[in-house]
């Protein structure tokens, strides 16, 4: 994270998630026929040929069951040029998205052209597919369209498809790949709470109305609904409310099960959240214990939350369950 | 039906919101506002509605984050929509309808700026075949655009004007993001962003968040003078594939005017067209009068928070009425790639 005098706390985030989509019989044989390097298209019920073939009519909202293969050649309807193209795009240089019109269809495709500058684009210009060398089933086979008065850019040309008909359908699984970067702020308060991790204290905010202590703080009490006061200082020190003891592997986990994850109420806050209890026993922990932050030496502490390593027990006695029954 | 009125407004909208994604720090304020406004608590309030994105905001759950504001204790009646706040509404509305509560408070809001924003709403598309080439939104805008240029639905002055138009309207609206005297030639001597878009052309990328109150014309607050009672309120959807569209009309908006009993006798317009040549469109579909005020905000050519946007049309067309200004207004709101999906919202000064 980055950090100014009173600025919120800023940090790239980058998520990843691919999803993992079965296409069903329609867009399992459009993908097919692309990995196959044939365009296929849908018959709509008056008798239109769409590209790509939507699964169901939108006239009748039938499912659409005939397909029809189309040339992998066209005109271009209308286009808009990409002069900064965004990360995922069909290709890093400028290009134009246009709406293409195969040869044999009646409705055209959303896709890239490779034409190099905005002046070799015109509307009706012919435009022929260039096929990507490797093709998995995805419509990133069709790598994009190039002017079809060109020499092809991928070499010499391949054999065209060897079935006439539309191809088998082997696709049946497709991955969106999905990866989104920002610029992920914290709230006012969040960047106090951060900025005193860092220096080893643990800063609370209390509503002006109910008095109720948030840590970590928030912008606005969730009973009333105003904006919390100036923060301060609470103790490291705590008890545990309730817990779970992690007995399953997971992706990604740091610690070696069993181990507990508890809910931590600090002396003096209203709100308890959620930490780990190490330096004890798993089957040894129970509710009411009072634990201690474990701080990681001043050289390892940043503004995040796992500034603080773990809680362990302090050996005090255990709290009165009364005294945390509301906090469960 | 339940006669309901819009009885309460409030607004923030910035370049790029320097705090947290689901913008607790701007709702706050706004419901606020909207308490002195009405005289109510949020005691008063029977149905909570908000419309955000979890993708905007690139965290989980951010509505719920965002009910902090709200001050949910005792436990409220709260629902969310993943589209404008104007849906939002059309829920609240319906929840009237139905007797189930008598008033309402309607939020969106959004931080646009938190990625880039035209890349993020690739994925409203079709996952399967145009999600994975990451077609952006003002590329899609631009396919439209040189549609109507082309085959002589508009040309580039009437892009212009109304460009010209919502930047000088903005003027008097302090929470435009872009605004100033703009000529048609001023317009026109900008260089080319997305050909054949200009920067000007398209919405600016704006954070933001708004909130409106509704409530059955028997539950009305004591402090609302002239309430802009809903008289009609209706959204469609078209296709999702572009190609299976005609991208030069937007026959859900006309359905959308049509079911809210058209535009008849309406003198005061806010229409939700992100891209100049899409207000085009909407005017020939909503059947607008050429007498019309459209956008006297400036619209969304000024200022554009994601999710807010067209709750804040509905809004700002309510105020028209409070202020006597006018007596029949419109409030719409759009979603999805090149007015795929519309809302209208026909408001009266009574019933």
């Amino acid at each position: 994270m980055t950090s100014t005098a009173e600025a919120v706390l800023h940090q790239p985030l980058t998520l990843e998630f691919d999803y993992t989509r079965s296409l069903g019989p329609v867009l399992s044989q459009y993908l097919s026929g692309l990995a196959a390097r044939q365009v296929i298209g849908g018959v709509l019920s008056d008798g239109r040929i769409a590209v790509p073939p939507p699964e169901y009519d939108p006239l009748t909202h039938a499912p659409v069951t005939r397909m029809q293969p189309v040339a992998d050649e066209g005109s271009v309807v209308t286009w808009s040029w990409v002069a900064e193209p965004l990360p995922g795009q069909p290709l890093e240089r400028p290009f134009a998205f246009a709406l293409v019109l195969l040869d044999g269809a009646d409705t055209p495709l959303l896709h890239a052209v490779d034409a190099g500058e905005p002046e070799t684009m015109r509307t009706g210009m012919r435009v022929r597919a260039r096929w990507a060398q490797e093709r998995t089933g995805s419509v990133r086979d069709l790598a994009c369209f190039e002017p079809a008065g060109t020499a092809p850019a991928s070499g010499p040309a391949e054999e065209p498809p060897t079935s006439a008909g539309p191809s088998p359908a082997s696709v049946t699984v497709g991955i969106t790949p999905v990866r989104l970067a920002y610029d992920y702020a914290a709230s006012p308060e969040e960047s106090v709470f951060g900025r005193g991790l860092r220096e080893g204290r643990i800063l609370a905010q209390s509503c002006p109305v109910c008095h109720k202590v948030y840590v970590p703080p928030r912008g606005a009490c969730p009973v009333d609904g105003v904006p919390t006061q100036a923060p301060f200082d609470v103790a490291d020190t705590g008890i545990v409310t309730t817990f779970c003891i992690v007995n399953v592997p997971f992706l990604g986990q740091r610690i070696k099960p069993p181990y507990v994850s508890a809910y931590v109420l600090l002396d003096g806050a209203d709100i308890a959240f959620l930490h780990l209890i190490l330096g004890v026993e798993a089957s040894k922990v129970r509710m009411g214990m009072r634990v201690r932050a474990v701080w990681k030496p001043e050289a390892e502490r940043s503004y995040s939350m796992e500034t603080i390593s773990h809680f362990e027990p302090t050996g005090e006695p255990d709290a009165d369950f009364e005294s945390y029954r509301r906090h469960l | 039906m339940r006669d309901v009125a819009v009885v309460g407004f409030a607004q923030r909208q910035t370049r790029a919101f320097d705090g947290s994604p689901n913008c607790v720090e701007l709702l706050v304020p706004i419901l606020h506002e909207l308490w002195e406004q009405t005289g109510w608590t949020k005691a008063d309030i029977g149905f909570w509605c908000s419309g955000s994105s979890d993708y905007l905001a690139g965290r989980s759950f951010s509505f719920v984050t965002a009910i902090d504001a709200l001050g949910a204790v005792p436990p409220i009646s709260e629902s969310h929509v993943e589209m404008d706040g104007a849906w939002a509404l059309y829920e609240a509305w319906l929840k009237i309808q139905t007797g189930e509560a008598d008033t309402a408070l309607v939020y969106g809001f959004g931080k646009s700026s938190a990625s880039t924003l035209r890349r993020t709403l690739a994925l409203q598309l079709d996952p399967y075949t145009l999600t994975p080439l990451w077609p952006d939104t003002v590329s899609i805008a631009g396919l439209q655009a040189r549609l109507g240029l082309e085959r002589g639905a508009w040309d580039e002055k009437a892009m212009a004007e109304v460009v010209a138009r919502s930047r000088s309207n903005a003027i008097g609206n302090e929470y435009a993001v872009r605004r100033g005297e703009t000529s048609i030639d001023d317009v026109l001597a900008q260089e080319m962003f997305a050909d054949p878009l200009r920067r000007w052309d398209c919405a600016p990328v704006t954070d933001g968040a708004a909130a409106v109150v509704i409530a059955a014309t028997d539950r009305l607050p004591a402090t609302c003078r002239r309430p802009a009672v809903i008289v009609g309120i209706a959204h469609s959807t078209d296709a999702a594939d572009l190609g299976l569209r005609d991208l030069l009309r937007s026959p859900s908006a006309a359905a959308a005017a049509s079911g809210a009993g058209g535009t008849e006798g309406v003198q005061v317009a806010e229409l939700h067209a992100p891209f100049s040549h899409q207000e085009l469109i909407l005017r020939r579909e909503l059947g607008l009068a050429p007498d019309i005020a459209i956008n006297p905000s400036g619209g969304a050519l000024a200022a554009n928070p994601m999710f807010s946007a067209g709750l804040i049309r509905i809004g700002e067309a309510a105020r028209r009425i409070w202020s006597d200004e006018a007596d029949r207004t419109l409030g719409h709101a759009t979603s999805g790639a090149a007015l795929q999906q519309n809302l209208v919202c026909v408001m009266e000064a009574s019933a």
